[in-house]
């Protein structure tokens, strides 16, 4: 720590931080452009300009730049002195001088960092008054809309792309007065953190094109605090509704989670909130035979109450997509012993591990924020950008870690970013991939290992063993597997904070245990080593916590102990087992009930079924793949009959006379009752304020209070304003009325702020005001709490279940699951965008596998696995390891299939008449 | 495709021989200006095959031919006059040059003259600021520097070209 003057006033502050950063963590408002938290300082802009002092004697001082001027003791500026504000007033103008005048009709308008800068700058008259030059925007795909006279130069936008992102197909074109930002012709951008170039630039250049569909102006925009559930990671999210209609998605900053960025499935996987497939009104059907008929709630309830009535036996099956809320609400009415988990036999299996192992070494969880900060990393078989797209970006950043050795030395500080990179050219720290087939970081990696499932399992324990030899060896291991486990275990060892990722996604247990034991073996050895686990769904890990059974014995259950009733919790069964044995189980079950949000096949085999409300909808908790436990509150009051799960399944408890407390009537009644009932579930109780929560005897508004149309909004409907929706399940409201939070001096705890907003600090910028210092935690801590803690237990003992080394089989195939960024996950392919980016059905093939089977590049193939058959177009890709075959699982057009699993591959006969697919 | 690769095969061998094998990409440079040689500009396809042969995206490759003024990524006049109208030559009359030099010969700039012999260009700085008004005329020969210009001389300048090439025109 140093002392600082600014303008006179002493400041305690980190030594060799730039002054823009401490300016802006200590609350004074500074402009900047080229500047970004996440991104540093490059001094491009000019526009932070700030005057400083040799000593207390010195009068004129001269113009520096806050963001290239590192604090030293003593060291003094003035940010007011006149001479510095009609500097920067002068920086913005000649900024602004080919911006063009549309703010009233710009996407940007309300939340431009652009406005916000002009406005303290006090620049309000352009003397510029020629012609502005203009360009040809581009075609950027269905995310992102481009509008380049908006540009100002700040280059944050390809720093960002190329520089963080890792993506190749933007950059600067052009020199002088028409630097251009863009692709070099027309395309959808490649990146799949494309959608933060809308949050990066700090101007109307990159907008978002979904929102810009059903635009709405920004402060008329109802907001609250959400969770991402798109995948497990549980990145936090601001989603933004009016008129009834989920209008878009913004990053929210979480310090532990995804800071800064998002990706553009979490950005824009939000309209299936929308679709026209969803339900909306309860529905039933007198028989099997007759058709759906819409009734009215109290109806299906009543009819929910005969069939439950009547029955000895209801089951209820769960959803790894549904809050923990609504699991337990569901765990509670059917009863712990009928409570079943709805994942995939194999993800039920492979979670349930991985909380076992997560719980043997609690202290070596990974954060997202941890696993960017890793020096070294070993990916053990997860396709990250595919599978949790936030987990590859901070990878990315990770590799950055280890040559910082090298500007640091040469006694460049680590925000400056230019001179840092300049200093490491291409240098990379060590990261190594092990998956079955090319990804998109591998242009990131020391090494990659392309190999089946059991190879890769094997490749982890052999670096475990590498680095203890207490742990347990894999036999005839190949000479060149065993050489790159020992550099793995070397770089690993080398390490400051080496980070292992696995996960679910391959389906093979073995290589959760192969990462259990890089991360043991390194704990023995005294490395504070990491593991970050993915795991299959947003709340994957919270559903497992609840102990649920498995599909299969749900199977079993109801084929064998004459179930009546079987509830469905948000779930469609046709993603999660084989077709044919959920016929016979739906034969089985004389009633069936569902719960959810789109229709979906499952939905189509309901008896009764109630409109379930979605994320945006609802209050809830997920568990993320660390077992943080995240609360997401609703944004809006769903139209319709639609409502919260956990309330549909208080009501047909209520319906059945359920003896319960009456606690359990309420949100915080039924979180109390479930942590009486798992008290290790306690961090749920404490992650956000109980709903009797009130700053100043008021609630938080949802509305902004620059919120317009509230008396005439439903003019059309009726000229009586209505009385704004009550919530008694939060201490937020659906109104603009309440607390006014005034950061930093007064202002909600961090779970409960709808918006980050600031006077003078419209965009997402405003940020700063709310942290404890720029990029830090935020005030009071940021929201979210483990349930899995520490203290360790005694160190675990090695897993030894190594499998044998992959042997191919004759005329079959081991067919291997990959995954689609956009495609394999269920709910973001309801966005029109996405599905246009979903890759078409095929398998995928090692060419010398193919010469083998006598396969050429145009043929379809018939595929025979686990008493299925599909027909899918092959697809040559050298990458696909021989003897396997990689398949994109999740696809909506594809029946599940468990995988990995042995298949035959033929060519389609030419006069086939199968229908595709299976 | 592959047609610098198939045409100067010897000389980028002997350009790629200049750099380290891991570091390709340096050697994008002298590899446009052999591509423009040919064609007098860069095509799609041009920056499509440096972009292989150095390994490197065809984005980035456009992007450094966007920077730097010597390169073109447009078909234009056989000799380019590149005027710099930045700040201190603006103060010393470029703008007004370029206006009137425009003027005489009939066309906006960035455009090319009719016969396609000439085509006159705005640039960024060429650092002869205090011997503005100034500008170069890049040609297949190379880059030729003319400094303290005015309309006529440059006018001289041009009708010089136009013999010249006539001149060329007549022997061939």
């Amino acid at each position: 720590m140093v002392t600082i003057y600014i303008d006179g006033k002493p400041y305690q502050v980190d030594a060799g931080q730039n002054l823009l950063h401490i300016c802006l963590s200590m609350g004074i408002n500074l402009p900047y452009f080229c500047w970004h938290p996440a991104m540093g300082s490059v001094g491009a802009c000019r526009q932070c300009a700030v005057k400083q002092f040799r000593d207390e004697n010195d009068t004129r001082g001269r113009l520096v730049m806050a963001c290239m001027t590192p604090a030293v003791e003593g060291l003094r500026i003035s940010v007011q002195d006149p001479q510095a504000v009609e500097f920067r007033a002068s920086i913005i103008e000649w900024l602004m001088e080919n911006h063009p005048h549309d703010c009233p009709v710009c996407d940007e308008g309300g939340e431009c960092h652009l406005q916000d800068m002009t406005v303290m700058t006090g620049h309000t008259y352009r003397h510029y008054r020629w012609k502005k030059r203009t360009f040809r925007n581009q075609n950027l795909g269905p995310f992102i809309n481009h509008e380049m006279n908006r540009c100002i130069q700040c280059y944050r936008c390809v720093r960002f792309y190329r520089g963080f992102a890792g993506g190749r197909d933007f950059d600067a074109f052009s020199n002088h007065n028409t630097v251009y930002f863009g692709r070099k012709t027309d395309g959808v951008l490649e990146s799949e953190f494309s959608g933060n170039l809308v949050e990066v630039c700090p101007t109307g250049v990159f907008t978002d094109k979904t929102f810009r569909k059903h635009y709405t102006r920004k402060w008329d925009l109802q907001t609250a605090p959400s969770v991402c559930v798109n995948c497990s990671l549980g990145c936090n999210t601001t989603p933004g509704e009016r008129y009834g209609q989920l209008r878009r998605i913004r990053n929210r900053y979480n310090f532990n989670v995804n800071g800064y960025f998002l990706c553009d499935r979490g950005r824009y996987g939000y309209e299936f909130v929308n679709s026209d497939r969803r339900i909306r009104q309860a529905r039933l059907r007198r028989n099997r035979e007759a058709a759906f008929e819409s009734v009215a709630p109290d109806e299906g309830l009543q009819r929910i109450k005969e069939i439950v009535k009547k029955s000895g036996r209801t089951i209820g099956i769960g959803s790894p997509r549904a809050s923990l809320e609504s699991n337990f609400a569901l765990r509670t009415l059917v009863g712990p012993e009928h409570f079943f988990s709805g994942a995939t036999v194999k993800d039920h299996e492979l979670v349930t591990e991985a909380i076992k192992i997560l719980r043997d070494i609690p202290s070596s969880m990974a954060s997202l924020h941890e696993v960017e900060t890793s020096d070294a990393a070993l990916v053990l078989g997860e396709d990250v950008n595919n599978v949790a797209p936030m987990a590859a970006y901070a990878l990315r950043q990770s590799v950055r870690c280890k040559p910082q050795a090298i500007s640091q030395k040469l006694k460049i500080s680590d925000w400056d970013d230019t001179a840092a990179r300049e200093a490491v050219q291409d240098q990379k720290g060590p990261l190594y991939l092990a998956t079955i087939a090319d990804t998109r970081l591998d242009d990131m990696a020391t090494r990659t290992f392309h190999a089946s499932p059991q190879e890769i399992a094997r490749l982890g324990f052999a670096v475990a063993h590498q680095i203890s030899p207490t742990a347990p060896q894999p036999e005839n291991l190949d000479s060149a597997a065993l050489e790159l486990s020992k550099m793995i275990a070397q770089d690993l060892k080398d390490a400051e904070s080496p980070v292992v990722v696995s996960g679910c996604s391959l389906e093979e247990k073995s290589i959760l245990y192969a990462a259990a034991n890089v991360v043991q073996a390194l704990r023995s050895i005294g490395k504070p080593a990491r593991l970050f686990l993915t795991l299959p769904e947003s709340n994957s890990l919270g559903l497992e916590l609840l102990e649920p059974g498995s599909l299969n014995q749900a199977f079993a259950i109801a084929r064998e102990d004459n179930v009546e009733a079987a509830i469905i919790l948000e779930n469609d069964l046709y993603r999660r087992s084989n077709p044919a044995l959920l016929e016979a189980f739906f034969k089985s079950i004389p009633s069936v009930i569902v719960l959810d949000s789109l229709d979906n096949p499952t939905a189509q085999k309901a008896d009764v079924l109630l409109p379930a409300a979605t994320f945006a909808e609802s209050d809830g908790t997920l568990v993320n793949n660390e077992s943080r436990a995240q609360r997401y509150f609703q944004v809006f009051v769903p139209q319709d009959d639609i409502k919260e799960s956990w309330v549909w399944l208080r009501a047909i408890g209520d319906a059945l006379g359920q003896e319960e407390p009456g606690a359990r009537k309420t949100f915080d009644g039924l979180i109390a009752d479930m942590v009486k009932e798992l008290p290790f579930l306690a961090p749920v109780q404490e992650i956000s304020p109980a709903s009797g929560f009130r700053i100043a005897g008021a609630k938080i508004p949802r509305q902004p209070h620059r919120y317009s149309g509230r008396t005439s909004m439903h003019a059309n409907v009726s000229v009586h304003e209505p009385q704004p929706p009550q919530d008694p399940d939060s201490p937020l409201s659906f109104s603009m009325e309440g607390f006014l939070a005034e950061p930093p001096i007064e202002q909600p705890p961090a779970s409960l702020i709808p918006e980050f907003w600031a006077p003078g600090w419209n965009s997402i910028q405003s940020l700063n005001k709310f942290q404890e210092e720029v990029s830090g935690p935020l005030i009071g801590g940021d929201p979210g709490k483990r349930i899995i803690l520490p203290p360790d237990p005694e160190q675990a003992a090695y897993f030894d279940e190594i499998p044998e080394p992959f042997a191919s089989r004759a005329g079959e195939l081991l067919l291997a699951p990959l995954y689609a960024i956009y495609g394999s996950e269920e709910l973001s392919i309801h966005t029109p965008g996405e599905a246009q980016l979903t890759p078409p059905l095929r398998l995928e093939i090692n060419p010398r596998d193919a010469q083998q089977f006598n396969l050429t590049g145009e043929t379809v193939l018939q595929v025979s696995v686990d008493s299925q058959v599909f027909e899918l177009p092959l697809h040559i890709s050298a990458s696909i390891p021989e003897g396997t075959a990689g398949m994109i699982c999740g696809l909506p057009e594809m029946p599940y299939v468990a995988l990995p699993a042995w298949g035959k591959v033929t060519p389609k006969p030419v006069n086939s008449s199968t229908e595709n697919p299976g | 495709m592959n047609q610098l690769a198939t045409k100067y095969k010897d000389e980028i061998s002997r350009i790629m021989a200049k750099y380290p094998p891991e570091y390709r990409r340096s050697a994008v440079m002298p590899l446009l200006y052999l591509a423009q040689r040919e064609m007098g500009y860069l095509t799609d396809e041009a920056m499509q095959e440096i972009a292989e042969i150095t390994e490197m995206g065809v984005t980035e490759v456009a992007s450094i031919v966007g920077f730097y003024t010597l390169f073109h990524d447009q078909p234009g006049g056989k000799y380019r006059m590149q005027v710099c109208t930045d700040l201190p030559c603006a103060l010393r009359g470029a703008d007004r040059f370029l206006e009137e030099l425009c003027q005489n010969l009939g066309i906006q700039p960035g455009e090319t003259t009719p016969d396609g012999l000439l085509q006159i260009e705005e640039v960024k700085c060429l650092a002869a600021c205090h011997r503005a008004p100034m500008y170069q005329v890049q040609s297949p020969e190379g880059l030729t520097f003319y400094e303290h210009q005015t309309v006529e001389s440059a006018l001289e300048v041009i009708a010089g070209l136009r013999a010249s090439e006539q001149g060329k025109g007549g022997q061939a």
